[in-house]
């Protein structure tokens, strides 16, 4: 394997993302622009993220591909595949090994160490985006804390379902400051985001942006104070395979005629869950 | 007494062509002003360069701040301009689709300004929302119902309440009654007059319409060709108008 240069992209352009990475670490949730790179895969598959995470690894590094929770998804394996022979870095299904862990619309359930590091793959990095369609504007209302439009939005949604409809990609501020989209996550996920011990990193390849969270930073969900955030799942559910009633659920329906089950979305919380019923059944 | 406005020497050029210039005058605490003229007589160009909207290239705009008297906005920095422009002051716009943010409600309109200076209680936004509908004659039923769902006239007072929401105490407007028919005008007229005795507030309204000014404005600018070629009363102003161009306008006025 020497095709290719480690973990596929060049030093320089390494770099240029370490350089992106680092202002983006020293501006908690600040969106920095960078050059991004056309990779073996269509935009919308996780391009930011496999850019971010090839500036990341090194090869002592064990790395972890969730997609939607899962370890098993063609988006998941095609990408630990294609760093398992660029990088040929160890690869890993279970959260408590990895190091580098990338991951599309979910953080894992088990909570993450000291240490780790947890790539983002974001469609839409701009939380304001659809509130006003200019970047000059949006920039602006950012450096300002002009953030009452998004207070609107969650107005509107009150106003028309009677609560804040938002199940996911749901706005937070970070350290008081900027507000950030956590990219399409569940809301249930948004409070394990805040005082995570673990490194977050948002790539966004399509738009070429990347922000951060360092660790034990401060990540509010945004809220009325008298309609206040509520990290939301499927209500009275538990997964069918393991029975957990804390993690977040996935509806997977089983035939066409109504049968429908809940089964955990993170794969990996879910397997290590029988694997202990099995050894105390034993 | 302070005055709540001073402008002095204010001139904007377009390239070589002149918007307006050498306009200089006070605004006094709960007083209107009226600036009337013919289309591109440098009206609209002073409003907005009054209002922030766009920079000056000579003179001063001198603004009564709460906390720390008067100081020239365009020293100001910008964040501070923009807490400005959804506090004390207001902005109404001839067309109400500009004023309003037309893909959200009529309650969330009115609340805008109130979550933009920091208000994050829903009932609390939503009991002023429908106050406001009430003051500027909007049934508080329809609060939920997006802009464009109400007539021209409805828009154009949903607009006047979401500028007064914050209490401002110097309102911008710019044709305020244009592209309305005389009925609507007229109530909207009524109510202006309504609101802006009963909150004292202070206001500059430009317009080329001159009953508007006859029935809203203390006192009154007429300007031409980017200058001010006669100040005054209103009534003394349009009864007895001294400059040529001032006596044409009047004179222009259809008599029903």
């Amino acid at each position: 394997m020497t095709d290719y240069n480690f973990a596929y992209l060049d030093e320089a352009t390494k770099r240029m993302l370490r350089r992106a990475i680092l202002k983006a670490v020293a501006i908690p949730g600040y969106q920095v622009p960078f050059s991004s790179r056309e990779m073996p895969m269509p935009y919308g598959w996780g391009t930011g993220g496999v850019q971010v995470t090839a500036a990341c690894l090194v090869p002592e590094d064990t790395l972890k591909v969730i997609d939607q929770g899962a370890d098993d998804t063609t988006n998941a394996v095609s990408i630990r595949n294609f760093f398992a022979r660029v990088a040929r870095v160890t690869t890993t299904e279970a959260t408590a090994e990895a190091s580098v862990i990338q991951t599309r619309h979910r953080i894992p359930e088990r909570p993450l160490t000291d240490g780790q590091i947890l790539v983002f793959q974001v469609p839409i990095p701009e939380p304001l985006r659809f509130l006003e369609p200019r970047e000059t504007e949006t920039r602006t209302m950012h450096a300002l804390e002009d953030y009452g439009l998004m207070q609107v939005r969650l107005y509107e949604d009150i106003a028309r379902h009677g609560e804040i409809a938002r199940a996911y990609a749901y706005p937070v501020r970070v350290e008081g400051r900027y507000i950030m989209d956590p990219s399409p996550i569940p809301k249930f996920d948004n409070p394990k985001l805040d005082r995570s011990p673990a490194l977050h990193l948002f790539g966004a390849g399509r738009e070429g942006r990347i922000y951060a969270l360092p660790p034990h930073t401060r990540v509010e969900s945004l809220d009325f104070e008298d309609y206040p955030f509520t990290a939301s799942k499927a209500a009275g559910q538990r997964c069918a395979i393991c029975g957990a009633e804390d993690s977040y659920l996935d509806e997977v329906i089983t035939d066409d005629a109504g049968g429908r089950m809940f089964v955990c979305s993170d794969t990996d919380y879910c397997a290590t869950r029988v694997a202990a019923q099995a050894e105390d059944a034993a | 007494m302070t005055p709540l406005l001073k402008v002095e020497g204010l001139g904007k050029f377009y390239g070589r062509h002149l918007g307006c210039a050498d306009i200089s005058f006070t605004l006094w605490p709960g007083e209107v002003m009226g600036i009337v003229g013919e289309s591109g007589s440098g009206k609209s160009t002073l409003l907005n360069c009054l209002a922030g909207h766009m920079p000056p290239d000579t003179g001063r705009v001198m603004f009564d701040t709460r906390d720390q008297g008067l100081r020239d906005t365009l020293e100001m920095s910008e964040p501070e301009r923009r807490w400005l422009a959804r506090t004390d002051w207001a902005f109404v716009h001839q067309n109400p689709r500009d004023g309003l943010r037309m893909n959200v409600s009529a309650g969330g309109n009115v609340g805008d300004r109130l979550m933009a200076v920091g208000a994050r209680h829903y009932g609390d936004i939503r009991r002023q929302a429908s106050d406001w509908l009430g003051r500027v004659e909007i049934d508080a039923g329809r609060i939920d119902e997006r802009p464009r769902a109400f007539s021209g006239g409805m828009q154009q007072r949903l607009q006047i309440a979401r500028n007064l929401v914050t209490g401002p105490r110097l309102v911008f407007m710019d044709e305020p009654t244009g592209g309305l028919d005389v009925s609507v005008q007229a109530r909207l007229l009524d109510l202006l007059r309504g609101l802006v005795r009963h909150f004292g507030l202070s206001a500059v309204i430009v317009t080329h319409d001159l009953a508007v000014v006859r029935l809203l404005a203390d006192r009154l600018m007429v300007m031409k060709d980017g200058h001010v070629v006669e100040e005054g009363l209103t009534d003394q102003v349009l009864d007895d108008p001294q400059d040529a161009y001032t006596q044409l306008l009047v004179s222009s006025v259809l008599q029903v």
